[in-house]
This record gives structure tokens, C-alpha cells and sequence, in this order.
């Protein structure tokens, strides 16, 4: 196979499409890392409250609202459903073995992707994007406006959530369940409560990570496994245990994602899934603590 | 004079395991009480009953208040300030963070910042510190900083839990030293539970022996300090 | 002792016997379902071997059914391997890949192992459908193998093959194998104590449950008369894994429960949730079947963690006497 030709121009295009695609990743790596930093959980379930919320999302503008009304409202439903969904389905195994939780959330997974499908039907969808079409030169590189909303909006949300997890008491009290889960409540910590906070900003992320893919995939009940599967990869890539690390860690896939696919022959198309797989298999093998993640002894 | 803690018959237990058979005790307003015991003897599980981290069973009156079903945040915005076994530091956050969350429940900000300088009077190399994570600490330091969290709250009550374990003679002492002027100075009233009977009963008004999960014996901390029982058992001459 | 060992023999020998005659009575299609039923049998007595008894959860079996349903299309088009003769090859070839993902999931303990396991399920049918291997996988098309089978023949080799892996289910769990595994489970500090070599035996855990899953992957494509990686998305894993916790992690009994709600409940969701709900819903509506198995897993671990194979225990305790090593346990 020829390779195709090479211009410098094009790469830097390739990378910032591949930040693009890397931010949306990064927002729902961001939500699995701060439920299993709290609780030592994976959300298995996290992609399809994603595709659920996105469909409220949907249906708003659909009924005629703005989408500059609908999308927040959209995140704010998210937050709720996630508070809901600890409080009632999670609370009740909150000492049990991290892996039955873990069962719970597949079953979770399997019970909203039906849900979803059941309320809006299998088919696909378009959805409207954020960002006005047409690109801007930038340094004579062709970048567009997508791309750059997209960046904008997950490095916003990003650190719109580190100011909140550093200058409020709020975020102190979650900071510290994460760390001493035992010694919080003697602080005063409701602990619970900032479980399901949590899972509440979790889902919120969530939500934005599927409004902002949606545009390009398209809106279907299965839209957000593969991003699943590429948050996973940018989790563990990061360090299951460091919210920059899955910042840095999906930018960094959609990045390598990219690239490998225009200039790797073999990648294009699905078989990026194989490479996210690979990513993860070689990360937990060669270093499972992640870029930056400590090497931390595990909790018995 | 009413007393600010009282426990009526308290038993507590792991699974199937008893660790209390019943134990009463009563912790004047303004006093220090100390709780004295070998290992497994159960003191620090007096102190879990209290803040309602282990099972238990019993009356447990704080402020002519039953304390009930209570879970351990709602005892501490009651005003019982717990430094539990192993100090309970949270290792990855800041130093400053830890103290700051010792005043988590708080909201009287003005209030919280003059006492945040109060500690820095009492410990000084907190300020030094202040953004260094509080498990990179020594065991000493540890200690202080967790009794300058429990403070924090302005707790009517502190409980502490064996603040001499592993630490150095000199460094346990200063610890006291703080404790009993804290006492003095601004009537601070708590339940210490210490394997180190003699700096204990220095500090302590009162104290209790417990062998077993039962209290064996109590009285003035003077008194107790001449108790032949305690003088070979616990004091060691 | 004895009274419950022959208690469980006459059982046994009476099950046996009315499901060899089972499928002359219900028809052919009927016997088709109970022989799909089978093999996820097969698939999730796997699973069930490694989750259960190792501990190790695995949310990608169904990939390892792919692998061994490939190769007896493969053999059977392209070789002319008489496809029943393929099944032993599909299982072995599955094995092998199992134990050769086993490897790198040596390093990887309970939630990792479940992570990359579920990455293996969701990029199976992209690798199926690469241009490399386009060649042999004949990619999105798949491919249709040479005979379809009547329901009778699918269920009397599936349940032949199922009652022979059972017994070797049966065997490998009361064996010093099957100690080792469950050392391991409960607690690899201890059990390496033991001398139990973690590495050796959780490979080799992972390559036993991946030769069922094989076998199993094997007759679906049999049983279908053709395989492409739709056949095996993501969402057969999944089954799987409802199923096991469903029957019990840890039973072996259990398993039949758990294969009867896999094949049955799905195509059967609809008359379920009329049956169940209050409110008159569209209940033949897309992804109804998801929601029922979902919400059935979500219940389950909510509300009996030890499954069909635990109610079973607990309901049987008393007249059987001490059957079980561990009485409600794992």
C-alpha cells in the first residue's frame, strides 16, 4: 500500500481533530475516574446514562426548545438522574465486594440501553451541533469551528470541576471521602451524600460527553459504547486514580487514535477499538498504575 | 453539676464478638478523663460507641441529649470531636485541607480563620507546612495535626484515641502539655483513651480501668495514681 | 451421607433420562430452543468455572465463542471437516486463546481483568471484520456453513456435549484443581502459602472456561448455520454473565437456571412485562428485552447475591443434609 503523501499541514490537522475526539473521551474517563476514586468502582453504566441523557437532550430541541436552553437543562436533568440512580440502586451495595457493584452496574448498562431504546425506538438520529460549520486558518493550518467548541467546551468543563473540587467545601468534603472514607463522618462528611454527588457529576460529564459526540456518531441507542471502550482506554492511560491523568490520557488516545488511523494502514474505521483494547492491555501490563497514577498498595 | 457525657450501660460488639459488657461512665463539663486499659481491653471501643461507628447498645447522654441512632457525622455536629485510632489523617490531602476539614461543619468563616491561627499558635510548623500531603508527615506531626482538626469543630467534647501510640517520649509529652493547657486555659473537656497510664493520669481529673470490656475501677486521677492495683499493673512500680 | 448421594444419583439418572425423550414430545422447534438453551449451558458453566470458582470476571466470553464458532465455520467450509467434528477443534482453538489472553491477565486482579475482558467483547467484531483477516473471517458477511440442522440433532449433541462437560465441570471443582481455584478465590496470599501457584492455575482457569465458551461458540454457529461478528456482539457477554450471577456464582446447578433464563426470557420479554406491569405499556417495543434482563441482573444482586444455585442450597439444606462443602457459601 502506498503511504499517503505526508504534509505538515495535515498533521497538525490530524492533531487537533484528534484533541477534539480526545476531549470528549477525556469528559467521560473524567466521570469513571471520580467514581472509582470515591468508591473503587467501575461504572460499566456510565456510557449509557451518557446515550440516555443525550436522548433528553434530543427530544427538548426537538420540542422546540433552544439548544442553548436545552443542553444545560439537559446536564442539570443528568446531575439529578445520577444523585438518583446512587441513592436508590448503588446505596444498598455500598459495603458490598467492589465486583457486585461492579455486577450492578452492568446490569444497569443492559436495563438503560434497553430503556433507551424503548423510549426512543432503535433508529438513528442527527443531532444538532453546538458549533456553527466552516473552519478558520490557524497559523495555515484548517481547523474547524467543531473542533475548537469541542476542546473549548471539555477543557471549560475540566476546569470549571478542578475550581470546584479546590475552592469549595463541597469539593473538600468529596476530596476527603475519596481519601479516608473512614475518618470522614468523624469530620462531619455525610459521606453518602457526597457519594451521590458524585455519581451526579459523573453522569453530568457524561451527559456533555455524548451532546458534544453525538453530532458527529449520530444519535442511537448504542452511540456511546465505543466511546465507552476509548474512555476506558484514556482511564487507564491516565491512572484509574488521577483526574488530570484522564484528562491528559484521553486527549492523548484521541491523539494517538488519530494519527494511527490516517497513517497507519492497518487502523482505519472500526479497528480502533482493537487499538484502544491494545492500549489498555499494554498499559496494564507494562504499568497499571497509569501515567499518573501512584503505585499505590491495594486496599484489602 | 451535671455531666456533659454519660454512658449507661453501654455494650458493643463486632459480628458476634462482645466488646463492652456493659460500661457506665460520666465525663464532667470542663474535665479530663481518662481511660485507661490493656490491649483488647476495649477502649477504643468505648470511643466507637460513642461516635456510633460500631454496633452497640446502651444509653449514651451527651448534653441531656440521647444520642440514639445518630450516625457519626450527625454525633459530631453535636459537638464530640473524635480522633480516632491511627489518627485518621486524610494522607493525600494538603495539611492545610486537614485542618480545614476539621471546621467542615462550621460557618461562622471569620470564627473558623481566628481559630485556624489559634492552632498555628499552638502548632507553629503547621504554617510552614501548610501545603505539604499530610501522609508525608512524621507520626508526631501526624498526631498534632489531628488534634488541631478535631479543634477545628470548637468540639464541647473531644475524644481521643491513644495519641501516644508510637510516638517518642518527648513528642508525647507536648502533646499532653497542649491537652492540659487547652484544659486550663479554655475548659476544654474530653475522654482519653491511653495505654500510657502516667502521662494519662497526670493530665486526666478522673479515670476509669477497663479489663475485659468492663470497668474494674475509677475514681479521681489522684487517687488512682496511688492505687496499688494500678501502680503494678499499669504504672509499672 | 450415602442417603443423599443416592438421593442425587436417582435424580440425576431421572433427568437424564426424561430429557433424552424430551424433544419427541415438544416438536422440532421446541427442540431447536432447548438446544440453544444448551449451549449457553456449556457457555456459562465456563464462565462460572473461572468467576465463580477463580474469581476472575471475565465480561468477554463471548469474543472466546466467536473464536471457536470461526473456526468450525472455517474448518467445515474450507477444509470439509464434517461440522460436528469441528466443535472439539473450536473449543481447543478458544482454549488456546484464552490462555493465551491469560497471560497478560495475570497481572490484571478483579476489576482490571473485568475491564479489559469487556474491551476484548466490544472490539471482537471490529478485529472479525479488519481487512487482514477479511480472507479467512469473509468480514461484515460472515460465513454460511454447509448444512442446517434439524432442532432433534442440535439439541441431542448439545446436551450430549453439555452432560459430558458438566461431569468434567463436576470432577475439575471436587478435584485438587478445583481446591486450588477456589484458594485463589477466597484469598491468593493464602493460597499461595499453600503452594498453590496463582499464575499457573489462573491461566489455567482462564483456558478451561475459554474451551467451553468455544464448544459453546462452536454449536451456535451450527446452530445457526452461519457466523459473523454480529452474531457475537457485545451484548452475548453480557448474557453470559447474567446468566452466571443469575444461576449463582460458585454453583454448578445453578447454571441450568441461569441458561433457561438466558434462552428464555428475552424472546419472551414482552409477555413478561404485561404480566408484570401496572400500567399498559408498549411492551414489544425495541430493547423491553434489555430492560427485563437488566433489571433482572440489578434485582438479583440486590436481593439474592447467591443466585438460583444459592436458593436452591438454602431450600435443599435441610432435606439433603451437608451436600456442600460451604453451605451458602460463595
Amino acid at each position: 500500500m502506498a503511504l499517503a503523501a505526508f504534509s505538515w499541514q495535515e498533521l497538525a490537522q490530524q492533531v487537533v481533530s484528534g484533541l477534539a475526539s480526545g476531549g470528549i473521551y477525556a469528559s467521560l474517563a473524567l466521570a469513571l475516574v471520580l467514581i472509582y476514586r470515591a468508591t473503587r468502582v467501575i461504572n460499566f453504566a456510565q456510557g449509557e446514562l451518557a446515550t440516555l441523557t443525550t436522548f433528553v437532550a434530543w427530544s427538548l430541541t426537538n420540542h422546540g426548545l433552544n439548544k442553548w436552553v436545552a443542553f444545560p437543562l439537559t446536564l442539570l436533568i443528568a446531575f439529578a438522574g445520577g444523585v438518583a440512580l446512587e441513592r436508590v440502586v448503588i446505596r444498598p451495595v455500598e459495603r458490598a465486594p467492589v465486583l457486585t457493584v461492579v455486577m450492578l452496574t452492568i446490569g444497569l448498562l443492559i436495563g438503560l440501553n434497553g430503556l433507551t431504546a424503548w423510549i426512543w425506538g432503535g433508529e438513528t438520529r442527527s443531532f444538532p451541533s453546538l458549533f456553527s460549520t466552516g473552519t478558520v486558518d490557524v497559523g495555515g493550518v484548517a481547523v474547524s469551528y467543531a473542533d475548537i467548541g469541542v476542546i473549548g467546551v471539555t477543557l471549560g468543563a475540566v476546569g470549571l470541576i478542578s475550581l470546584f473540587f479546590r475552592f469549595t467545601k463541597l469539593g473538600l468534603g468529596m476530596r476527603a471521602v475519596a481519601a479516608n472514607p473512614e475518618t470522614s463522618p468523624l469530620v462531619g462528611i455525610r459521606v453518602g451524600w457526597m457519594l451521590a454527588l458524585g455519581w451526579g457529576l459523573a453522569a453530568t460529564l457524561g451527559a456533555l460527553s455524548g451532546i458534544l459526540v453525538a453530532p458527529t456518531v449520530f444519535l442511537e441507542p448504542n452511540m456511546m459504547q465505543a466511546i465507552l471502550l476509548y474512555a476506558f482506554a484514556a482511564a487507564i492511560l491516565g491512572g484509574l486514580e488521577s483526574p488530570l491523568g484522564a484528562v491528559v490520557g484521553g486527549l492523548l488516545l484521541g491523539v494517538i487514535l488519530n494519527l494511527a488511523g490516517r497513517y497507519v494502514p492497518e487502523v482505519g474505521g472500526e479497528s480502533r477499538l482493537a487499538v484502544a483494547l491494545a492500549v489498555i492491555l499494554i498499559v496494564l501490563t507494562i504499568r497499571p498504575s497509569g501515567l499518573f497514577g501512584r503505585t499505590v498498595g491495594r486496599r484489602v | 453539676m451535671s455531666a456533659l457525657l454519660e454512658l449507661r450501660d453501654v455494650e458493643a460488639r463486632y459480628g458476634p464478638v462482645k466488646a463492652l459488657h456493659g460500661v457506665s461512665l460520666s465525663v464532667e463539663e470542663g474535665s479530663i478523663v481518662a481511660v485507661l486499659g490493656a490491649n483488647g481491653a476495649g477502649k477504643t471501643t468505648i470511643l466507637r460507641a460513642i461516635s456510633n461507628t460500631v454496633r452497640r447498645s446502651g444509653d449514651i447522654v451527651f448534653a441531656g441529649r440521647r444520642l440514639g441512632r445518630a450516625g457519626p457525622d450527625a454525633v459530631m455536629r453535636l459537638g464530640i470531636a473524635h480522633v480516632p485510632e491511627g489518627r485518621g489523617i486524610f494522607r493525600e490531602l494538603s495539611v492545610w485541607d486537614n485542618l480545614r476539614l476539621g471546621a467542615y461543619v462550621r460557618r461562622d468563616r471569620a470564627a473558623v480563620a481566628a481559630d485556624a491561627e489559634r492552632m498555628l499558635g499552638h502548632f507553629p510548623w503547621i504554617a510552614r507546612r501548610r501545603g505539604q500531603a499530610a501522609g508525608t508527615l512524621s507520626g508526631g506531626e501526624q498526631q498534632m495535626l489531628a488534634l488541631a482538626r478535631a479543634l477545628m469543630g470548637r468540639p464541647r467534647l473531644l475524644l481521643l484515641d491513644e495519641p501516644s501510640l508510637g510516638l517518642a517520649p518527648l513528642v508525647v509529652r507536648e502533646i499532653f502539655r497542649i491537652l492540659a493547657e487547652l484544659n486550663e486555659r479554655d475548659g476544654l473537656t474530653a475522654l482519653v483513651v491511653e495505654q500510657n497510664a502516667s502521662v494519662a493520669l497526670r493530665v486526666s481529673q478522673s479515670a476509669c480501668v477497663l479489663e475485659v470490656g468492663r470497668v474494674v475501677l475509677a475514681g479521681p486521677s489522684t487517687e488512682l495514681r496511688e492505687h496499688d492495683a494500678v501502680r503494678r499493673s499499669y504504672l509499672g512500680y | 451421607m450415602r442417603l443423599a448421594w443416592g438421593l442425587r444419583v436417582a435424580a440425576v439418572a431421572a433427568a437424564g433420562l426424561s430429557l433424552a425423550i424430551l424433544p419427541f414430545l415438544v416438536g422440532d422447534y421446541r427442540a431447536f430452543e432447548l438446544g440453544r438453551m444448551g449451549i449457553f449451558f456449556i457457555a456459562i458453566l465456563g464462565l462460572n468455572l473461572l468467576t465463580g470458582y477463580t474469581g476472575q470476571v471475565s465480561i468477554g466470553h463471548g469474543a472466546f465463542m466467536a473464536v471457536g464458532g470461526y473456526t468450525s465455520a472455517i474448518l467445515a467450509t474450507r477444509c470439509g471437516v464434517p461440522d460436528y467434528l469441528t466443535i472439539p477443534l473450536g473449543g481447543l482453538t478458544a482454549g488456546l486463546a484464552g490462555l493465551l489472553f491469560g497471560i497478560p491477565a495475570l497481572r490484571l486482579r478483579g476489576l482490571y481483568l473485568a475491564l479489559a475482558t469487556f474491551g476484548v467483547a466490544v472490539a471482537m467484531p471490529s478485529i472479525a471484520k479488519h481487512d487482514r483477516l477479511e480472507g479467512l473471517t469473509k468480514g461484515t458477511t460472515g460465513i454460511n456453513l454447509p448444512e442446517l440442522h434439524s432442532g432433534t440433532w442440535l439439541y441431542g449433541v448439545t446436551w450430549a456435549i453439555a452432560a459430558a462437560l458438566f461431569l468434567l465441570a463436576f470432577a475439575i471443582v471436587n478435584s485438587r484443581l478445583g481446591r486450588a481455584f477456589r484458594a485463589l478465590r477466597d484469598s491468593e496470599v493464602a493460597a499461595s502459602s499453600m503452594g498453590v501457584n496463582p499464575a499457573a492455575y489462573k491461566v489455567a482457569a482462564f483456558g478451561i472456561s475459554s474451551f467451553y465458551a468455544g464448544v459453546a461458540g462452536s454449536l451456535y454457529a451450527l446452530s445457526n448455520a452461519y457466523v459473523n461478528p454480529d452474531v457475537y456482539f457485545v451484548s452475548l457477554s453480557l448474557f453470559l454473565l447474567i446468566g452466571a450471577v443469575i444461576g449463582g456464582l460458585g454453583s454448578l446447578t445453578g447454571v441450568i437456571a441461569g441458561a433457561a433464563f438466558v434462552q428464555f426470557v428475552p424472546p419472551n420479554a414482552s409477555s413478561i412485562l404485561d404480566a408484570v406491569s401496572p400500567f399498559a405499556v408498549d411492551s414489544r417495543a425495541p430493547g423491553v428485552p434489555s430492560v427485563i434482563l437488566g433489571a433482572a441482573l440489578v434485582l438479583v444482586v440486590l436481593l439474592a447475591p447467591t443466585g438460583a444455585g444459592g436458593l436452591l442450597r438454602r431450600i435443599s439444606a435441610p432435606l439433603m443434609g451437608r451436600l456442600y462443602t460451604r453451605p451458602g457459601g460463595g
